[in-house]
């Protein structure tokens, strides 16, 4: 069974909000409809958007760290939002795991977006059907778009390759794979939900340099200085041809 | 949780039809035994219209609530699942058999299904009160359990939501019956009065159970789990807009914890004491406006009560929206 998830690499995001501005752009422009804007440029701006990117800090003055963390619908193997919907207009799909909502059955009750822990869920206040992130699933399967396009409008826009996207099922994936060796986690484990959507941590690169790496132990000369020079003759370098 | 009036109103006012139900049943039964004196039928039949009247009115409430009404009638179709839809089926399937309910007693049409000699008297109506009272009791599961079952919400997740819902709706149905039988049935102000204060006092014991339970609640999401950062100091600092979403306001009730707090005050003077105190006085002196006046204050309390029940409920999606 294939699940298909994003993997988002928070040691990589910078917080740019490329991926809001294109999940906006290609899912407003859908067959759907638009997606929500009320008062874009006035004082009380609000809108339906799928994937939102947060900041938060980490830790105390002068000791911070900033975490930029985009959200969207985690598409949880497990989703609690799908049998609480009365209509069946949220379901997940068989065939690839996406959870995703029928616009014409849905009758904006708001049930399933109180049932989802994780806020992905908005309402769109003009249509008055609930929406989310659909894996850009008009997308993906398009054969008319050349195959390095058929990925999430989100991925294809961020600058840094935070986003990574496939089936988090298939143990040889890219994503499979960066879960597994860099160590990604799903977001509120304590529910149950089994998001498919995964998180790679903030980490750090260090080196570690022991104190008998800073003088080196087998050196002939027993004290630390340039070494000899070594006179003209031929190099190794002048006699191959690598 | 934001409080909707659509579904404050509809929960509340189907709460008091069901108890009203229940209360001309039970009074139905008792008269059957000869233990209560016989009702003329239109008490029956008009204490059924209010019921459904109530219930008309609970069901339009509820209809605002929704962003598509016109495809309302989608909304049976996950009865497997969804206790919404369970609800959504219930609450008709009520409406009809009070309808019926009345209608009998109206017309007067009650034959003796078993024959004339197997007691009690009267069994049509009698058969299809009984299939009401099984509706009434599935109609108040539906409804508790719809915010029970969401397990993330933990001050709704827990028997006593069902609970409560069942005994608000059944002391308000009853505080109900006794002011109309004051008008209708004089002899049965008593019986229903002290039912109704025994029901009160017994739901005041169960909500403040649940009040005590919900001020002792461990929230098992922190800011930690909704982004997977191990540390002690995490502060947001933004929420990924300007202005306000979806989320800021579907999840917050918006007002201050002094608010918060004076809304339970009145809640828990407005519901309990106050219309124990009326139908007492109502009861003793025969005053149909006290008795009246017991179930208004009654109602007004529960409004607040259910306001109160929406706003205290604490969403995890909270943790991702704590500034702008
Ligand atoms: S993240 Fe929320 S909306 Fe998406 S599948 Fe999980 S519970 Fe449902
Ligand atoms: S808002 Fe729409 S998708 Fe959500 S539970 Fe209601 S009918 Fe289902």
């Amino acid at each position: 069974m294939t699940q298909l998830a994003l993997v988002i690499d928070l040691n990589v995001c910078v917080g740019c909000h490329a991926c809001v501005t294109s999940c906006k752009q290609w899912n407003t422009s859908g067959a759907a409809g638009s997606l929500m804007d009320d008062n874009p440029y006035g004082k009380d701006p609000t809108g339906t958007f799928f994937n939102r990117v947060q900041t938060y800090e980490v830790g105390e003055f002068p000791l911070t760290e900033t975490v930029h963390f985009p959200k969207s619908c985690l598409h949880c193997e497990d989703p609690p939002c799908v049998p609480v919907c009365p209509t069946g207009a949220s379901y997940k799909r068989e065939e690839d795991g996406i959870v995703l909502v029928d616009y014409d059955k849905c009758i904006g009750c708001k049930y399933c977006s109180w049932a989802c822990p994780y806020g992905a869920r908005e309402i769109d206040e003009k249509q008055k059907v609930m929406k989310k992130c659909t894996l850009c699933v008009d997308r993906i399967y398009d054969e008319t778009l050349p195959e390095a396009e058929r990925k999430p409008a989100c991925v294809l826009a961020c600058p840094t390759s935070a986003r990574l996207f496939g089936d988090v099922h298939d143990p040889e994936s890219e994503v499979s794979i960066a879960i597994m060796e860099e160590g990604g986690y799903p977001l509120m484990p304590e529910w149950g939900t089994q998001p498919a959507n995964h998180y790679l941590p903030r980490r750090k690169t260090r080196i570690k340099i022991h104190e008998d790496e800073l003088t080196r132990v087998d050196n002939p000369l027993k004290k630390e200085g340039h070494l000899p020079e070594t006179d003209d003759g031929p190099f190794l370098e002048d006699s191959t041809s690598w | 949780m934001h409080p909707a009036f659509s579904v404050i109103f509809l929960t509340t006012l189907i709460g008091t039809a069901q108890g009203l139900f229940l209360a001309l049943v039970t009074a139905q039964t008792y008269g059957a035994i000869g233990a209560l004196p016989d009702q003329n039928l239109y008490f029956y039949s008009f204490g059924s219209l209010i019921a459904l009247a109530l219930l008309v009115a609970g069901l339009v409430a509820s209809f605002f609530h929704l962003g598509h009404p016109e495809r309302a009638w989608r909304s049976a179709a996950m009865w497997r699942t969804s206790w919404l839809s369970r609800e959504v089926i219930a609450l008709p399937a009520f409406m009809g058999t009070v309808f019926v309910y009345g209608l009998l007693h109206y017309m007067d049409w009650n034959p003796n299904l078993f024959g004339p000699n197997a007691p009690p008297e009267g069994e049509l109506t009698f058969l299809v009160g009984l299939v009401g009272v099984f509706l009434c009791f599935a109609l108040f599961v539906c409804t508790g359990m719809i915010y029970a079952c969401i397990k993330f919400l933990q001050e709704w997740n827990t028997p006593l939501t069902p609970l409560n819902y069942t005994l608000f709706g059944i002391a308000s149905g009853f505080t109900l019956a006794t002011a109309f039988s004051a008008f209708y049935a004089p002899q049965l102000v008593a019986f229903f009065g002290y039912w109704a204060i025994t029901f009160t006092v017994v739901v005041f014991l169960t909500r403040a159970a649940s009040l005590i339970r919900n001020k002792r609640i461990k929230y098992r999401s922190s800011i930690r789990s909704a982004i997977g950062v191990r540390h002690g100091q995490i502060q947001q600092k933004s929420q990924g807009s300007m202005g306000g979403s979806f989320n800021t306001r579907e999840y917050f009730h918006g007002k201050t914890a002094v608010f918060l707090k004076s809304i339970k005050w009145i809640f828990l003077v407005l519901v309990f004491p106050v219309p124990v105190l009326l139908l007492l006085a109502g009861i003793n002196t025969g005053s149909t406006v006290l008795l009246l006046l017991a179930f208004i204050v009654q109602y007004a309390g529960l409004i607040a009560e259910r306001w109160f029940f929406f706003a205290q409920a604490n969403h995890p999606q909270n943790l991702y929206y704590q500034t702008i």
